[in-house]
């Protein structure tokens, strides 16, 4: 599958990819989209970067085992809903929202954290699966 | 269009169970996939569906002005599909791993539980 | 008091770390803790037999009204006391008896468990606490009586045990919790005053009887008395511990316990006479049948079982006062002559009755008590065994009604008990030492002191009663709920009716000590019916209940899934398809659906045929490229029906597998054609059966009303409450946000498990690689 035309696309690919994944993500709260979408798409960017480069080439790319992000967005979903717990005495999972919008995110709350939360352990999850048996295939 | 995707529904049903009676291993894990999506449709379909009018709220107010889908099978279904990616992954490592120690695609040779029957 | 009932699971705990050093002379030392209980116990006679009860409570669960409650009061306090002292002397005597033994420290955890066990049963209040300590009871006798367990036949004893007791167990919980359930408590004490509103319920018959099967497997009662001549295979000490003085009791003291919440009703009486009748003269007259020593004492222990509940069921406050004492007589002679026939066996080797004689040559302070013992039991004065049938006899008589039968059966089987008394207790030192046990030697100090004491006890309550009478026997009348205070008890009656029935029980039975000696052949001859016996036809119906179910298991449970998944469906089409073709009619009303575009029918004609090719097509990468068509055709059903994010979503995933199954699919096996035209045919038929089935489901759904009111109410609050425009992903987010987080903990453990199933180098892999 390494061909050219693939390899040099997939050079400006991932990047664009990966940035259309962000803006999935954080439209995701007004518009068709969010952390599950998101990830996704990220994940898919680098299943075809490793596609065109080799896997050698992508996992190079990352720096890091795709298998960190799991615990990483567990651990930030897990936090934003904990936060009105640990700050406000609330219940677990309560919202809580900046009294101001902020330009163009509209809305920050402790939502959108968990959101990047799916987020990461979706690319995470997707690219430990695939990395793990194209290295075994 | 709902008789027609009941029907499309039964198919899938019937294909999936269908393709889990195999014998074949790799024919279980596409039966699994079919059944998932057949259920799938099921919950969207008994939410009643709705055209052109996804469930997200209009720019310019904060209620829903008109008629809008359903969002909670919606929020089933997109969480179910995505676990079902983990339980195919997952199923056809499994496939695969058991295909290589017991050495047989026969479901019916992998009947006993001992590892080295 | 908490302390004192869980010291012995402390104790049991501590010897799990420091079993090695009480494996050796250390072991005697295990003994204190029996020892200090029972002063602590004795400590408490005097408030008690004041007419005091004390009672502590801890909560545990008081949600469901279910705490660590205890009571001790007469009847509690004899049973404690019998516990802890016997218990004291039996550790003492497994020191002894045990030496050397490679498990010795496992042996005591087990008995020390059991006596917390006991404890925690005889001074529960609560009756869920009750259940759970009877269980614990049935538990440690399994390891008690299996201790053996390189042996077959003591593992299936203590199975058998476990069976029987663990049954009643069951019908215990079960009469708890209907009892708890009618009357709205737990508590013993508060259910005390509730009798009359017990016994007038409708589920009254019902409360007893569960009652009833619980008391009489553990007390070996007819027909569930076989278990316990099959635990005599656990070493003696157990058998004396559990099987005569404590464990087998448990069901005399549940119905003791019971008996003024439940008794006083014809049922409650009339069962326990009968069944105790005929539990007594049954198995006396077994014990003539019996070679073996402790044979011959587990028969007779049953009888004396079927007395004291026969005296529960008479129900008088003779009968009470007889039950009272008799417990006590029973305890020290019985567990006397399981003592003397542990030491018989310890040191000439065998227990079969007909080979030993003589042997007060050799073991003199062992024939003492085993003669002690023996007349206690047969009721010859001075014994407290001779009050104890006086009483017995008295309450017969004075029974009533039917007095004849049930005199005439007390008698035959105080003859019968007489006469296994002394075949146990006596017979093995009379006479003339055989050559085979001339090597015979004295037991150590430890082993011969134990049933001495206990002997003595025998007489020195005989002759002085006053020493029990206040401090322990009234108390646990009262605790009966029957006042004996007027009541004296004394070996001297006067001549009347009751003096001379005695005679006539100690002439008959001497007699027959004379006629009949235990031999193999009367052991041989009744073998013959052994096939009518309620053991026999309880272990047939075992026997073909495996049988029944190996054949269940086989049909159903066989291994191969698809059996499984075809049995699973069939029933399914079978009830769904029954009830919707057989009283629903179907309609549909086509002007509230959506309309057919052409478009549409034509994913949905692209969707079908995916389908049809993915299940029929012979190559495996065709397959997988036809699925990845219907996932995508499923993708636009979701765009046209106002789901962008479903679109979305099973787009990205459609993708992500069909590259899935493209990595594996060269290492995944190939196809094979296993199945032969008529299976095919077979599931091709059930698949579109439950095609069918779900598809008239969905129709019949969609002609119901639909309720959008959670859907509703997530709508109109996503952007006020949530700020959020997309109610899918507020839904997902926000509102149900702990289930997505554990979805994603669920992914993450499916990603884990993908890499472990591949990476990890495990024991299996190395071998096929």
């Amino acid at each position: 599958m390494k061909t050219l035309i693939l390899k040099t696309a997939s050079a400006y690919l991932l990047p664009v990819l990966l940035v259309f994944s962000v803006f999935i993500l954080l439209r995701g709260h007004y518009l068709p989209g969010g952390g599950f979408v998101g990830g996704l798409i990220a994940a898919i960017a680098f299943v075809l970067h490793a596609f065109a480069n080799g896997l050698k080439n992508t996992k190079g790319l990352l720096q890091f085992h795709p298998g960190f992000l799991m615990p990483v967005g567990l651990g930030l979903a897990f936090l934003s809903g904990l936060a009105p717990v640990l700050g406000f005495d609330d219940p677990f999972m309560t919202g809580l929202w900046l009294p101001y919008d902020v330009p163009v995110l509209g809305s920050v709350g402790s939502a959108l954290f968990f959101d990047i939360g799916v987020y990461f352990v979706v690319i995470g999850v997707t690219l430990t699966i695939i990395f793990t048996i194209s290295e075994s295939a | 269009m709902e008789v027609l995707l009941a029907i499309i529904i039964g198919i899938l049903y019937a294909a999936g169970v269908y393709m889990i009676l195999r014998r074949s291993l790799v024919k279980l894990i596409i039966g699994i996939i079919l059944l998932g999506n057949g259920a799938n449709l099921l919950i969207f379909l008994l939410g009643r569906i709705t055209e052109g009018a996804p469930p997200i709220i209009p720019e310019d107010s904060s209620v829903f002005t008109e008629a809008y889908a359903d969002p909670v099978p919606q929020a089933l279904i997109l969480t179910a599909i995505v676990i079902s990616f983990g339980l195919q992954s997952f199923a056809i490592i499994l496939v695969k791993r058991a295909h290589k120690v017991v050495k047989t695609d026969d479901l019916d040779e992998m009947n006993a539980t001992d590892e080295d029957s | 008091m908490l302390t004192a009932i869980l010291l012995g699971f402390l104790f049991a705990l501590f010897l799990v770390f420091t079993g090695k050093f009480f494996r050796g002379k250390l072991a005697v030392l295990s003994a204190l803790i029996p020892a200090g209980l029972f002063a602590y116990f004795a400590s408490f006679i005097s408030k008690i037999s004041a007419g005091e009860i004390i009672t502590k409570t801890y909560e545990w669960v008081p949600a469901f009204g279910v705490n660590l409650s205890f009571k001790l009061d007469g009847l509690s306090l004899l049973f404690s006391l019998m516990i802890t002292g016997i218990g004291f002397l039996v550790f003492s005597y497994t020191a002894s008896y045990l030496k050397g033994h490679k498990y010795l420290d496992r042996f005591y955890g087990y008995l020390s468990v059991f006596m917390a066990a006991m404890l925690g049963l005889v001074l529960s209040n609560n009756i869920i606490s009750l259940f759970v300590f009877w269980e614990l009871t049935s538990i440690s006798s399994f390891f008690l009586i299996g201790f053996n367990n390189d042996s077959a036949a003591s593992r299936k004893s203590a199975l058998t045990a476990l069976g029987i007791t663990g049954l009643g167990g069951f019908f215990l919980l079960s009469g708890v919790l209907l009892l708890g359930s009618m009357t709205g408590t737990y508590n013993i004490t508060e259910m005390l005053s509730m009798q009359e509103a017990i016994a007038g319920s409708e589920y009254y018959i019902l409360a007893a009887s569960l009652f009833f099967v619980a008391a009489f497997t553990k007390s070996a009662q007819f027909p569930f008395h076989f278990w316990l001549p099959a635990a005599m295979k656990a070493p003696t000490p157990v058998s004396t511990y559990l099987h005569s003085a404590t464990m087998v009791k448990a069901g005399v003291y549940l119905l003791m316990r019971f008996t003024p919440i439940l008794g006083d009703h014809p049922f409650w009486n009339n069962t326990l006479i009968i069944v105790g009748g005929i539990t007594m003269v049954y198995t006396a007259i077994h014990s003539l049948f019996r070679t073996d020593l402790k044979g011959i004492l587990a028969y007779s222990t049953i009888s004396a079982l079927g007395i004291l509940v026969f005296l529960i069921g008479l129900g008088t406050k003779a009968a009470f006062l007889a039950a009272a004492v008799f417990i006590m007589v029973h305890a020290l002679y019985k567990a006397t002559l399981f003592l003397v026939a542990g030491i018989i066996d310890h040191q000439a080797g065998t227990r079969d009755v007909t080979k030993l004689a003589g042997l007060r040559k050799v073991m003199m302070p062992v024939a003492i008590a085993g003669f002690l013992a023996a007349i206690s039991s047969a009721g010859i004065p001075p014994t407290i065994g001779f009050l104890g049938k006086e009483l017995t006899y008295e309450a017969s008589l004075n029974f009533g009604t039917g007095t004849i039968i049930i005199v005439i059966a007390i008698v035959l089987t105080k003859i019968f008990l007489l006469w296994a008394g002394f075949a146990a207790g006596i017979k093995p030192f009379m006479g003339k030492l055989p050559e085979a046990q001339k090597e015979t030697k004295m037991p150590g100090l430890l082993m011969w002191f134990p049933p001495i004491i206990l002997a003595v006890l025998s007489i020195l309550f005989g002759i002085f009663p006053s020493l029990i009478e206040s401090a322990i026997v009234k108390p646990m009348v009262f605790a009966l709920g029957a006042d004996a205070s007027e009541d004296h008890l004394a070996l001297w009656h006067g001549f009347n009716t009751v003096l001379l029935l005695s005679a006539v029980t100690i002439g008959v039975g001497l007699l027959l000590y004379f006629l009949v000696r235990p031999s193999n052949k009367l052991e041989q001859k009744v073998a013959k019916l052994e096939f009518i016996s309620p053991r026999s036809i309880m272990e047939k119906g075992n026997y073909y209940f495996v049988i029944f179910s190996r054949f269940w298991t086989n049909v159903f449970q066989n291994g191969y899934l698809r059996n499984y998944v075809t049995s699973i469906i069939l029933f399914l089409v079978i009830l769904v398809g029954y009830i919707l073709f057989g009283h629903q009619r179907l309609v549909i009303d086509h002007s509230q659906l959506a309309e057919i575009t052409a478009y549409e029918l034509v994913v949905a004609l692209i969707l079908v045929a995916g389908v049809l090719y993915t299940v029929f097509t012979k190559s495996r990468l065709a397959a997988v490229a036809a699925m990845g068509v219907v996932g995508l055709s499923i993708c636009l059903i979701f765009v046209f029906y106002s789901a962008p994010d479903l679109a979305m979503t099973q787009f990205s995933i459609d993708t992500l597998t069909v590259i899935l199954f493209v990595l594996v699919l060269y290492r995944l096996p190939k196809y094979l054609s296993l199945s032969d035209y008529k299976m095919r045919l077979r599931d091709g038929v059930l698949s579109l059966a439950l095609g069918t089935i779900i598809c008239v489901l969905a129709l019949q759904v969609l002609a119901e009303p639909a309720n959008n009111e959670i859907g509703d109410f997530y709508a109109k609050n996503a952007y006020l409450l949530a700020h959020g425009k997309n109610v899918v992903n507020v839904i997902l987010v926000d509102f149900r946000g702990t289930d997505t987080l554990i979805e994603i903990s669920v992914l993450a453990i499916a990603a884990i498990g993908v890499f472990g199933l591949l990476k990890l180098r495990l024991k299996s892999t190395d071998r096929t690689q």
